[in-house]
């Protein structure tokens, strides 16, 4: 890693991809700036607006409360997923046949397309054919999603932890097999108790996939558009509508270009800063322990 | 104190073992006495890091005993036997500092932390970690690394025996040295056993009063350097031990002469009867072998009664002597040549010194009954 | 020196820790151990499972069987659902529509992605960190933000409604996800085999395709599995992006419901199907996919 050399030629080799991820990501983020600063009434028709979306959209009582729903629901989200995936991945079989079963039986939820996700879903917690309804109903508890917030952001909740949970415990896993035997050998010579080899040995081993975990969990949390939609269609009222929903329904539903691409920059920002923030904030955590004392 | 007896052992990763080949350790008898530094010497993949698994306690063996002071312990998992490992990358705990690392055998047993202090320091000062022991672990460098997993082998009083699995592997040369001084410094200060993997003859030799040599899962010889390289027990022995190792020659007795193919050999009577009466488990294509180390043959460029004819191919200078490969029978031989020797012509004359050709039947020593 | 001291009570130390446990009790606390961490698996599969048992139970059940009772298990076991999506070329369209621009999307991200991944293990280049920075932040786009600049874009090239558009569009997050990677698995690999091939006198492209690509064989499948996941799994773009023509089958499953009422067995018969790719996938990678993320630089 740090002995790279300095080649500009390496451009040649970079330039294929970037060409293809500026006509993907380049030109409709400029599209999208363009817009925001405009209102665009007919082809030939177009104001420029200035600051005016952004401020409209900042003060949207909407949007502000569907930003406070997402936040809550990304950390809910990341505080049982992440103790949850580490759990899993600490009693997974390591090797055999039973490894690869319940590898690819862990897997299995990650590879549903998400509107299957929320129709599997809707279909399971329905109270007259879905096993999971049914059951609660049948328990005598009142339970229904499409007119009970409550049961609607439990149901996400826990649809989420389904369908994303794997992923966290794939990582974890990946992280854990990294462990040399012997670290498990001289623990064991040590009289190190079960809590301590987690404590001391796991865990530290683990925080480079838990910082990905982390990141990649709460950037998709924070996207989530397809199982919401199809489960709970952001219901009841709007209990759980989260970012995604508001501005796929400002945009595509109510045609309102400017707000909405001024909605999708800050959007974005925000993804942007809370992962750099996150991100910065962890790699200089571990270095400020790294360098310490001294001889 | 800890006499570690082996006692009818063998160990296969197989759960149905079906030969000899699917056993890791074949059916082995031995004793590491108390305080003893022991060496467990051979090529990789011979069964050495199984056995001192089996010894610790990590693996179970599957069949025979271990015992500690006559006591089996086959059972207990290394947690409850007195015994502190070093494995060949070091095992550190990275997020804590030096102390916490030497300190957490003896925490993980409830020490009382006014006990734990003196301890560490005692210990950190003889491995010369004292400037250290604020510092994180992870920071250390490799030898500074494995001198702490060997503190926290020392710091708990009830440690009889330190087993080394091939403990200076990332450790640079000039440090394995100075470690491997280190290591005798402190056997000789505290009563411990210590045995110390390796494969590497050197290593072993400098550091152990005795050596075991492990070759497919057997220790095929158990004795000083000196007796190594003397009296090879095993052919094995002979090939790994010296270097270059011994030559050997596969013999056969007709009509009163030791025969190495065509060769008829000048051995002593003593060894032409040895041969003659040897008897080779294998009828049909007996295994008898006659063992000369190149240090013991000695080249003329001229002829006398002992000597054979032999093929010079190369000689390569090393300094304080040259090593001469020739070609008897078909067969390559190494010899040592002594500083200033003359230059040789391309037949030369090799003569064996007869006292130390050995004998070897089925790959084992066979005294001829020379003194 | 208090370490010969204390070695005197060494014999009684010895033998209180022999008689602490028994091997017997050792052993009964350490299969304990074993079996509840097995029975807290097993009750996690098993919670994990049924959601996808119930939708596997729902396709083989005729809709009044779905709607009539509540049965854990098909009574009157059918196939009709299946043979009514093998049987209809609009609905098993939407499968091969979705196979194909998943496919297209992989071999397009791989093939960009593989000298870029090498480019940022092996050179330092003028912007090459802005440039890897600005690529993870392509991961952070919510797809919902380029719904509108997509459909537009894709529409001004006359690219909308075919394959390659989904293909393109998903290159937005699964190029910057290969190059993340694949990056992490190419820095282990010692640089010294590149020189040695070169100093052979390997030419860089006979080298990469003949040396490289094969030590990195691991990683390649693992990256090929996480791409073809974010490309299957995604509907949003792809449902924005297509009409007709190359719909995924995500959408064509939205037909199922109708002003009579949502015909619940093709639905769940359609939702089995889309499983089985994954399914095919995971157990072709499942030997590398440990090692995945556990390379990835962070």
């Amino acid at each position: 890693m740090n002995n790279k050399v300095p080649n500009n030629r390496a451009w040649l080799l970079v330039l294929p991809m970037l060409i293809l991820v500026a006509f993907s990501a380049v030109i409709p983020l400029m599209t999208v700036v363009n817009y925001s600063v405009q209102d665009v009434l007919g082809p030939n028709a177009r104001f420029f607006t200035g600051t005016e979306w952004f401020e409209s959209i900042l003060n949207n009582d909407g949007l502000r409360a569907a930003f406070f729903r997402q936040i809550s629901f990304s950390l809910i989200i990341l505080a049982i997923q992440i103790p949850l995936g580490i759990g899993i991945a600490l009693i997974m079989p390591k090797r055999g046949w039973q490894a690869s079963a319940v590898l690819i039986l862990i897997t299995l939820p990650l590879l549903i397309p998400w509107n299957v996700v929320g129709s599997i879903w809707q279909i399971f917690t329905r109270g007259d054919i879905g096993l999971m309804g049914w059951s609660l109903r049948e328990l005598g508890i009142n339970y229904n999603i499409t007119r009970n917030a409550v049961d609607a952001w439990a149901t996400i909740i826990l649809m989420d932890v389904w369908h994303w949970t794997p992923l966290v415990a794939m990582l974890c896993y990946s992280g854990l097999r990294s462990i040399p035997e012997a670290y498990y050998q001289a623990a064991r010579i040590d009289r190190a108790s079960k809590w301590a080899v987690f404590r001391y040995i796991q865990l530290p081993k683990l925080t480079n996939v838990l910082v990905i975990a982390v990141l990649l969990r709460f950037m998709h949390s924070f996207m989530i558009y397809a199982e919401p939609f199809v489960l709970t269609g952001g219901g009841p009222g709007s209990s759980t509508t989260f970012l995604s929903q508001s501005l796929a329904t400002m945009a595509i539903g109510q045609q309102d270009l400017g707000p909405s691409a001024a909605f999708s920059l800050i959007y974005f920002l925000v993804i942007l800063l809370v992962s750099w923030v996150f991100y910065t904030t962890i790699m200089n955590m571990q270095k400020d322990k790294s360098p310490q004392g001294g001889a | 104190m800890a006499e570690i007896t082996l006692k009818g052992l063998a160990h296969s990763y197989e759960k149905a073992p079906s030969g000899a080949a699917d056993y890791a350790i074949r059916q082995m008898n031995h004793v590491w006495h108390q305080g003893g530094a022991y060496a467990l010497l051979g090529p990789s993949g011979c069964g050495k890091s199984t056995l001192l698994n089996i010894i610790s306690g990590l693996l179970e063996p599957s069949e025979g005993d271990v015992l500690f002071d006559g006591h089996r312990v086959n059972e207990l998992p290394p947690e409850e036997r007195n015994i502190a490992q070093v494995f060949q990358f070091p095992v550190i705990y990275d997020t804590m500092t030096v102390f916490d690392n030497l300190a957490f055998p003896l925490r993980n047993m409830n020490t009382p932390e006014y006990r734990v202090k003196p301890k560490v320091l005692e210990v950190a000062d003889i491995l010369e970690l004292t400037p250290l022991l604020k510092r994180k672990a992870k920071n250390l460098t490799a030898d500074e690394k494995q001198k702490v997993s060997m503190g926290r082998g020392l710091v708990r009083d009830d440690v009889t025996a330190i087993l080394f699995d091939e403990p200076l592997t990332v450790i640079d040369p000039q440090l394995k040295w100075k470690l491997r001084r280190k290591l005798k410094e402190i056997h000789e200060r505290f009563n411990i056993t210590m045995i110390y993997v390796t494969h590497d003859q050197l290593e072993a030799s400098t550091f152990a009063d005795k050596i075991a040599v492990m070759y497919e899962g057997q220790v095929v010889q158990f004795g000083t350097p000196r007796e190594l390289f003397e009296r090879p027990a095993h052919t094995f022995v002979g090939y790994f031990i010296g270097s270059p190792g011994m030559n050997f020659m596969a013999v056969e007795h007709t009509d009163g002469q030791v025969m190495f193919g065509a060769q008829p050999l000048p051995v002593s009577e003593k060894l032409k009867i040895a041969v003659a009466n040897a008897r080779s488990s294998d009828v049909s294509a007996p295994n008898i072998k006659l063992g000369i180390r190149p240090e013991f043959i000695s080249i003329t460029n001229t002829p006398d009664s002992h000597s054979m004819p032999v093929q010079v191919i190369s000689v390569q200078d090393l300094g304080t002597y040259s090593l001469l490969t020739f070609k008897l029978n078909e067969q390559t031989f190494k010899a040592r040549l002594p500083e200033g020797h003359p230059p040789l012509k391309e037949t030369a004359f090799a003569r064996f010194d007869d006292a130390k050709v050995a004998l070897y039947i089925d790959e084992y020593l066979v005294e001829a009954g020379h003194e | 020196m208090s370490y010969q001291l204390e070695n005197t009570q060494r014999g009684e130390k010895y033998t209180t820790i022999f008689s602490k446990v028994t091997p017997a009790q050792r052993r009964n606390r350490l299969a304990r151990s074993r079996w509840r961490s097995r029975l807290l698996l097993g009750l996690y599969l098993v919670l994990m499972i049924l959601p996808i048992y119930w939708l596997i139970n729902m396709s083989l059940q005729t809709n009044s069987e779905i709607l009539g009772s509540m049965t854990l298990w098909p009574q009157n076991l059918t196939f009709d659902n299946y043979l009514r999506i093998f049987s209809n070329p609009s609905w098993y369209m939407g499968y091969v529509n979705s196979m194909l621009y998943v496919s297209m999307n992989m071999v397009i991200t791989i093939c960009v992605a593989l000298p870029a991944a090498y480019a940022f293990s092996r050179y330092t280049f003028i912007g090459d960190k802005h440039l890897f920075f600005w690529l993870l932040t392509n991961l952070m786009a919510p797809p919902a933000v380029f719904l509108l600049p997509y459909f537009q874009l894709y529409y001004s090239v006359g690219l909308f409604d075919t394959h390659i558009a989904v293909a393109l569009a998903h290159c937005l997050f699964n190029i910057p996800l290969a190059i993340w990677i694949l990056e992490g698995f190419m820095s282990s690999v010692p640089k010294e085999i590149d020189e040695t091939a070169y100093i052979d006198g390997y030419s860089f492209p006979k080298f990469f395709i003949k040396i490289f690509i094969p030590m990195i064989r691991s990683g390649i499948g693992v990256t090929l599995f996480f791409l073809f996941m974010f490309s299957w799994v995604e509907l949003l773009l792809a449902r924005t992006l297509t009409a007709t023509n190359a719909q995924p089958i995500g959408m064509i499953m939205t037909r199922t419901s109708t002003a009579s009422g949502i015909d619940w067995g093709t639905l769940a018969a359609a939702g089995v199907l889309t499983i089985i790719p994954g399914i095919l996938v995971v157990y072709f990678v499942r030997n590398h996919i440990a090692k995945g993320f556990a390379l990835g630089r962070t």
